[in-house]
């Protein structure tokens, strides 16, 4: 049955149905409606809920929690996210599955409450030290959160890896009628014999770590988690293409903007211009082949790329195009958001 | 032969890397027989700081966790709310815990986490080379106050276990010293008041001990231990700071 729900509170039941026992969190705005449902309804399922001290101490909950094998997740907003990078860099050095949601706000600083994008390169570049990344999903609309959601903890136990929710202020606020999926069986979750569960001892003691000490020990590690993310560059990408097959203009967008980005491929194909979209779903794994595709297909002239920030994922962009094609970049940003309009003048100026 | 003492079998075969004259190893030892006299083996979860004890993940005979700097009281938290049979002791240095990590334990403390922490106060930051500590005497000289502690440029040591025992959340808190044999005998019975208050769900319990770092300090073993005892004290008195 399809309900009316915020995205925030849609987002939070999807997590529980999904398995989720454990939040631990920090008030912020745009993503309070996160922890405020959560308080309420982690007892109510038999799971608990902390409000920490800061974000600092909330993401080493979810590492003391996800370590002992626990489905566990925070959620947090730009200036909080920025917090948790050090205990990021820790859960993904010590191979631990968790949950993260950034609803993005404007930045640098405290920059404001209003929705941007402008997180990319932290997530998907890696804000913490040292070489990792995360599973990052962008989704457009309530319900894609919501199914995305509901399968994360399965691709974090999976994967052994963070997987981060990249939405935005407007996805955790606004309200859309969304079908939620029953509650997952527990019993059918993988056994985390790793886990650090208090039952180890002798020969069965297991350890969660990110200290190595030898290089060449490191090394491994750093090989071996990079091995992990080669697996999701294969198996993970997820991308939606609109009208691309005959467009001669691809338009490049992620989250709640490439809803508005789609509005502008229908107004330019009214126009008679042949627009196009390519949505990313997944930010990393990045649909890079599916954009090197499309760049060396004859039909295809240029590219725009347009997001809420001074453009980030641009980039990415260019470097799947690789220089085939020439890479625009239309944005707004400080909690501004463009009306598909905008969209359709930044393609027009560039024929 | 008959064996009249013996290592804890929570620990490790592992040898300590800790220095000569450290009391690390002794503390390690007694949190190993505690835990192994409260009959927990096989149902504890541990969680290693940054710092000389970093490698306690190697010592100790249980399931273990690393974490990062100071943060070990918020992952001994998630830990055991998590598993919330479980024994969950965090072993922290005075860098980790009372400096960076303030916040962390501040909190847990307030909270009343039922958990149990090992702070080890040797008033030096013994793994990275003897540093200034939080908890640094005035006028003890480290390679970040090379003229001695000053209050005014390096302000005044914390005495933790008194600012914790102010907040409502704790049930026990005790500084000890590990200084001399009766004083690592009383050690020891704090640690097991402090571990059994967990078994109680008594909740928050710490354990601060005074300990020597004679690398650091310049110091010969023996010399390390009257400075714990002589000096130390007089800024660190030893005692029971709450106990409900």
């Amino acid at each position: 049955m399809r309900e009316l729900m915020k995205g925030n509170e849609a987002i939070a039941e999807a997590a529980v149905r999904g398995g989720c026992r454990a939040f631990f969190g920090y008030p912020i705005t745009p993503q309070n409606e996160i922890p405020e449902y959560m308080s309420w309804r982690m007892p109510e399922v038999g799971g608990c809920f902390v409000q920490a001290e800061s974000e600092v101490s909330a993401i080493n909950m979810v590492y003391g929690a996800a370590a002992s094998g626990a489905r566990v997740m925070t959620s947090s907003s730009s200036p909080g996210i920025s917090l948790k990078q050090e205990g990021i860099s820790y859960i993904c050095g010590a191979e631990l599955p968790c949950v993260i949601v950034n609803m993005v706000r404007g930045g640098p600083g405290l920059g404001g409450i209003q929705p941007a994008q402008s997180d990319y390169f932290q997530t998907v570049k890696g804000g913490g030290h040292g070489d990792y990344k995360m599973l990052v999903y962008g989704p457009a609309t309530v319900q894609e959160a919501v199914d995305i959601m509901y399968d994360a903890f399965d691709k974090a136990d999976k994967y052994r890896i963070p997987v981060m929710l990249l939405g935005d202020g407007m996805l955790g606020q606004i309200m859309e009628a969304v079908e939620i999926p029953k509650m997952k069986d527990s019993a059918s979750f993988p056994k985390k014999e790793w886990a650090t569960d208090g039952t180890g001892v002798g020969e069965k003691r297991r350890v969660i770590n990110s200290l190595y000490i030898e290089p060449d020990v490191l090394e491994a590690i750093n090989h071996k988690l990079f091995d992990v993310y080669s697996e999701l560059e294969k198996h993970e990408v997820r991308f939606e293409e609109y009208l691309t097959d005959d467009a001669q203009t691809i338009i490049v967008a992620y989250g709640t903007v490439a809803r508005i980005a789609k509005s502008a491929v229908n107004l330019l194909r009214a126009q008679g211009i042949k627009a196009g979209l390519l949505r990313p779903i997944t930010l990393f794994p990045f649909p890079t082949l599916a954009i090197e595709k499309l760049a060396k297909k004859k039909n295809v002239k240029d590219f725009l790329a347009t997001e809420l920030s001074m453009g980030q994922m641009v980039e990415d962009v260019r470097l799947s195009v690789n220089g085939k094609k020439p890479v625009r970049f239309f944005g707004r940003t400080g909690g501004n958001v463009m009306l598909p309009e905008d969209i359709v003048n930044a393609v027009l100026e560039g024929k | 032969m008959s064996v009249v003492y013996k290592k804890s079998k929570m620990l490790t075969d592992t040898p300590f890397h800790y220095c000569p004259g450290c009391t690390h190893g002794v503390a390690h030892r007694i949190v190993a027989e505690v835990l192994e006299e409260i009959g927990a083996e096989g149902n504890v979860i541990g969680i290693a700081p940054v710092g000389c004890a970093v490698f306690a993940y190697n010592y100790f005979n249980c399931d273990i966790q690393q974490v990062a700097h100071g943060r070990a009281p918020a992952a001994a938290t998630g830990a055991k709310r998590c598993n919330p049979d479980k024994i969950v002791f965090a072993y922290q240095g005075d860098g980790d815990l009372a400096s960076i990590g303030t916040a962390e334990i501040v909190h847990a403390a307030a909270r009343g986490e039922n958990i149990t922490v090992i702070f080890i106060n040797n008033a030096i930051y013994g793994m990275t080379g003897g540093q200034m500590a939080p908890t640094t005497l005035l006028g003890q000289k480290s390679t970040t106050s090379q003229k001695g502690r000053s209050a005014i440029v390096n302000g005044n040591p914390i005495r933790v276990s008194e600012m914790l025992a102010v907040l409502d959340g704790p049930s026990y808190i005790e500084r000890v010293s590990l200084g001399d044999v009766a004083g690592v005998i009383k050690a020891k019975k704090a640690v097991k008041k402090a571990f059994e208050n967990q078994k109680a769900g008594k909740g928050f319990s710490m354990v601060e001990m005074l300990s020597t770092c004679p690398t650091n300090w310049g110091m010969l073993p023996l010399d390390a231990c009257t400075f714990v005892k002589k000096e130390m004290t007089k800024v660190f008195p030893l005692g029971v700071f709450k106990d409900i």
